[in-house]
């Protein structure tokens, strides 16, 4: 049972990356990724990581996606690119080779040195208990100045944001960004 | 019987590529940063797969933090690029090429 | 006094000094006095010498006097030293006497001049070196005087040096020297590696363990200096040009004294020379062609000073035959008398020129005996000894050397022989021409009239040029300062043949192994008899042609004899042609095509570089991040070998 779910998850995941680096039009990448992000879900949730799962699921793809899918339609980038012809030379087979070499290093690394770090450093994952209440635990505990800075950082981004988007009235800083 | 963690991890570790070759090929601004929230992803999945082999609760928070910083940062990005891009529909990411040499 | 021997260079030197800081300001005449009177000091300070070496008993005249250390390197010590004995002694005497003389000429042949006080300042400087030379307790210092009257002279020589020629002249005489120097260094290099030292004293004492190898080369490589200096074949052909230079400089330098540089050197290392028959022979050879060839060509010159020129390349022939021939104190006796006579001989063509307004040509002269007649008649007297007509001074010294040559090798006393016809032949047609004859200065100066003004050869106008009125030209003697010189030297040179024999006692310490004429007294007379016979027939002969017209004039000067034997254009042909190919090869293309291409070449290898360099900043991000990819790659590549 376990097996099937996670060769569909993973097919899942993978047709969806490979759909997001191939499509031609950038609302059909969108909605790949979208197909990618729920097969990581699921996979969160097979390895009983349950808050995480739901938190993908209403984060990433039902904020962040939207979020580029508002951009594409706002900035008018809807148009297809010509996904075939490509201005920098040797920019392909070298991206082709790098990608080949990064998985072979990484499968060959795999072979020698799998896993080396402690067990449990920060808590047990395992054991009695709802993970909800086992992931809070830790976070308000013992990362809780991790987690104020990010609460901190969240500000600044909405904060950028709205200068960044501006319409300034006198089309001072954004006119010149103009490029 | 469960799924060996290796599994998941060659499956992180081939997202992570596929992320990263779309990366350098694709020229569309908002392809290439949807790119690279295909990496975040597939480095998600190998800290909770560490979490379930490590039984360490750790690697799930790290996986909470790495989305709330995906998150802004997304948000900042496409705030750049609608920034740069607000005239331009057809703009990709050769055309800023300013810091030619 | 004898301490004092270092006062003798001293005193010129502090001319020099004075003059160079001080000489402008003191002006004309002031600062030709100040320099004369430092020559008759140091001229003081000689007498004083001798009459204090003379007081030494006769084996031991001899006294050094160590100053300080000049050079000490390893083995090498050099100091600065003065080697006080007859022969030194001698040349001081001379060298400052007829210093003096020639010091005070210039305070008047020099007037009117722009340069007037550095003029002095050059005098003070040679007269400087040329004392060092003779005084040397080394071989090092003799080269540093002998290099010191060599820049002294290309200053000299080239001191109107806005003419092209005068500066061609200086550098030719310099240039021609070094030649000659090059030989005396090795010798030099050799004498120290033989001896290991420099000093006279140890070297010339030690000469007789030379192998007679070692000998004949350091002989001959010395040999090669004199010949630079004093003008021999083949290295004499600065001496013609440098009568560019003003006369008393060509009185003081290129007759009296640093000419004779190179025989004062051989008479010197005579112990060396002894060692090395050889070598002797080739000396003596070498004189005597030089006499006899030099001697052709002055039979047939035009400018009064060019006679005088080649006649003393002939002279010094001689006095290279002499010390071939062993007989060495014969060359010293005749360098003695020519310095009286030749110098006399100069400057009183100075005096004419003088008078005549910077006329150099003789076939433009005549009759001056009437206009010039303190001139003329002490140039008569320098003509009568040079010529070799007893009983003035030249007749005795060239009869010795005549006796030497005689003894020595009868093919070489018969060039000497004829030499001796031909100087009194062409010093007569010298003399007839410029104080006898027909007045040609007069036709020359009408048809001048139309003529251009300048000719390059002749002297800038030394006093009171005037350019303008040829009508009612009329020659006309110097001035006392000129003319009391030429007096003084007159004497000396008619009367300086009673110096024979008290010279040949006093040189004798000087020489290793003192030398006998083993003639007998009637081969003797029978060579005096021959000698003077050839001297009047000489005399005779020019009075013929030149003054009664018996045989056509331009006979006697055919164009080889006027273009010196083409020796100028030959050496130009087979040296100057070639060095200046290499010259222009190395400037061409050896610097500007091979050594700054290099240097360009590496710069535009580094802008070549450059810009290729530049080509990775293209301003594609994706670019830039394809290039972490492949770093990335890299790294992951790296741990991989690592672990495994």
């Amino acid at each position: 049972m376990d097996w099937f779910v996670f060769l569909v998850a993973a097919a899942a995941c993978l047709a969806g990356a490979l759909g997001v680096i191939l499509a031609s039009h950038p609302v059909h990448s969108a909605l790949m990724l979208v197909l990618t992000l729920f097969g990581v879900a699921v996979l969160f949730v097979a390895q009983e990581a349950h808050f995480l799962a739901a938190v993908q699921v209403i984060v990433y793809a039902g904020a962040i996606v939207v979020l580029f899918l508002f951009v594409i339609m706002l900035l008018g980038v809807d148009r297809t690119e010509n996904v075939r012809a490509e201005r920098l030379r040797g920019q392909r087979p070298i991206a082709y080779l790098a990608g080949a070499g990064v998985i072979a290093g990484i499968f060959l690394l795999a072979r020698t040195a799998w896993v080396s770090g402690a067990e449990s450093v920060a808590g047990a994952a395992d054991g009695p208990g709802s993970n909800v209440g086992k992931v809070a635990r830790s976070l308000f505990t013992r990362h809780l100045l991790a987690f104020e800075m990010t609460s901190v950082l969240l500000v600044i981004a909405v904060v950028g944001a709205v200068v960044l988007a501006r319409h300034s009235p006198s089309g001072g800083v954004h006119g010149s960004e103009e490029s | 019987m469960s799924v060996p963690g290796a599994w998941y991890l060659g499956l992180a570790a081939m997202l992570f590529t596929i992320g990263g070759v779309g990366l350098l090929i694709r020229r569309n601004v908002l392809i290439m940063f949807m790119c690279v929230e295909l990496m975040l992803n597939a480095v998600n999945l190998t800290f909770v797969t560490y979490a379930r082999m490590l039984n360490d609760i750790g690697g799930q928070v790290v996986v909470f933090f790495v989305l709330v910083v995906a998150a802004a940062e997304v948000v900042v990005g496409l705030a750049i690029i609608v920034s740069i891009f607000r005239r331009r529909s057809d703009a990709t990411a050769d055309d800023i090429s300013l810091l030619r040499g | 006094m004898v301490h004092a021997v270092w006062l003798i260079p001293a005193l010129p030197l502090a001319g020099f000094l004075i003059l160079l800081a001080t000489g402008r300001r003191l002006g004309d005449p002031k600062a030709g006095y100040l320099a004369t009177a430092m020559m008759a000091g140091s001229f003081l300070v000689s007498v004083g010498v001798w009459f204090d070496l003379m007081g030494m008993a006769g084996e031991d005249r001899r006294f050094e006097q160590d100053l300080f250390t000049w050079i000490a390197a390893g083995g090498l010590d050099v100091g600065v030293g003065f080697l006080v004995d007859p022969l030194s002694v001698t040349m001081a005497l001379f060298v400052t006497g007829v210093g003096t003389l020639i010091h005070l000429y210039s305070v008047g042949y020099m007037h009117g001049d722009e340069r007037y006080p550095t003029f002095f300042v050059y005098l003070n400087l040679f007269a400087f070196a040329m004392l060092m030379l003779v005084l040397a307790n080394s071989f090092l210092l003799t080269f540093l005087g002998w290099e010191g009257v060599g820049a002294c002279s290309y200053f000299l020589i080239s001191f109107w040096f806005e003419r092209p020629s005068a500066a061609t002249a200086g550098k030719k005489a310099f240039v021609t020297n070094r030649v000659g120097d090059f030989g005396f260094m090795l010798a030099m290099f050799l004498i120290f590696a033989t001896f290991g030292s420099l000093n006279y004293v140890p070297v010339l004492e030690g000469a007789s363990t030379l192998t007679r190898g070692t000998a004949t080369a350091i002989a001959l490589l010395l040999f090669v200096g004199a010949v630079g200096k004093s003008a021999q074949l083949p290295l004499y052909v600065w001496l013609p040009d440098a009568m560019e230079g003003p006369t008393p400089v060509s009185a003081l330098i290129h007759a009296a004294t640093m000419v004779t540089a190179g025989v004062f050197l051989m008479v010197r290392v005579n112990p060396i020379l002894d060692m090395a028959p050889g070598a002797l022979t080739l000396i003596a050879t070498i004189g005597a062609l030089t006499a006899f060839f030099a001697a052709t060509i002055a039979c047939a010159q035009n400018d009064i000073k060019k006679v005088l020129a080649y006649s003393t390349v002939s002279q010094l022939g001689y006095m290279f035959l002499a010390v071939g021939s062993g007989a060495y104190i014969a060359a010293i006796f005749h360098m003695v008398t020519h310095a009286f006579f030749k110098a006399l001989l100069f400057l009183g063509a100075g005096s004419v020129i003088h008078g005549m307004r910077d006329e150099q040509d003789m076939k433009r002269m005549g009759a001056l005996r009437k206009w010039l007649p303190i001139t003329s008649a002490t140039f008569i007297i320098g003509w009568l000894a040079i010529a070799g007509v007893p009983p003035f001074s030249g007749f005795w010294s060239k009869d010795d050397i005549l006796l030497g040559a005689w003894e020595k090798n009868r093919a070489l006393w018969f060039i000497g022989l004829v030499t001796a016809l031909m100087t009194a032949y062409y010093m007569s047609r010298q003399v007839f021409l410029v104080f006898y004859g027909g007045e040609r200065w007069k036709q020359a100066h009408a048809k001048s009239e139309s003529e251009a003004e300048a000719k390059p050869e002749h002297e800038p106008a030394a006093a009171g040029g005037h350019a303008g009125a040829h009508g009612d030209f009329k020659p006309h003697e110097s001035p006392s300062t000129m003319t009391f010189p030429l007096i003084v030297l007159a004497v000396l040179a008619a009367v300086a043949g009673i110096l024979k024999t008290p010279l040949e006692h006093w040189l004798e310490p000087v020489l290793a192994h003192p030398h006998h004429f083993a003639s007998s007294n009637s081969t003797k007379l029978g060579l005096i008899a021959v000698t003077t016979t050839a001297a009047l027939a000489g005399l005779g002969i020019a009075y013929a042609i030149w003054l009664r017209g018996r045989v056509k004039e331009s006979a006697m000067e055919p164009e080889p004899l006027r273009r010196a034997w083409y020796v100028d254009e030959l050496y130009q042909r087979i040296v100057e042609a070639p060095g200046r190919a290499l010259a222009n090869f190395s400037a061409f293309v050896v610097d500007a095509k091979i050594i700054d291409g290099t240097v360009n070449g590496v710069g535009a290898l580094v802008r070549a570089g450059g810009s290729r360099l530049r080509g990775v900043q293209s301003g594609f991000v994706r670019s830039y991040a394809l290039a972490v990819a492949v770093g990335a790659v890299a790294i992951l590549a790296y741990a991989v070998a690592r672990t495994s």
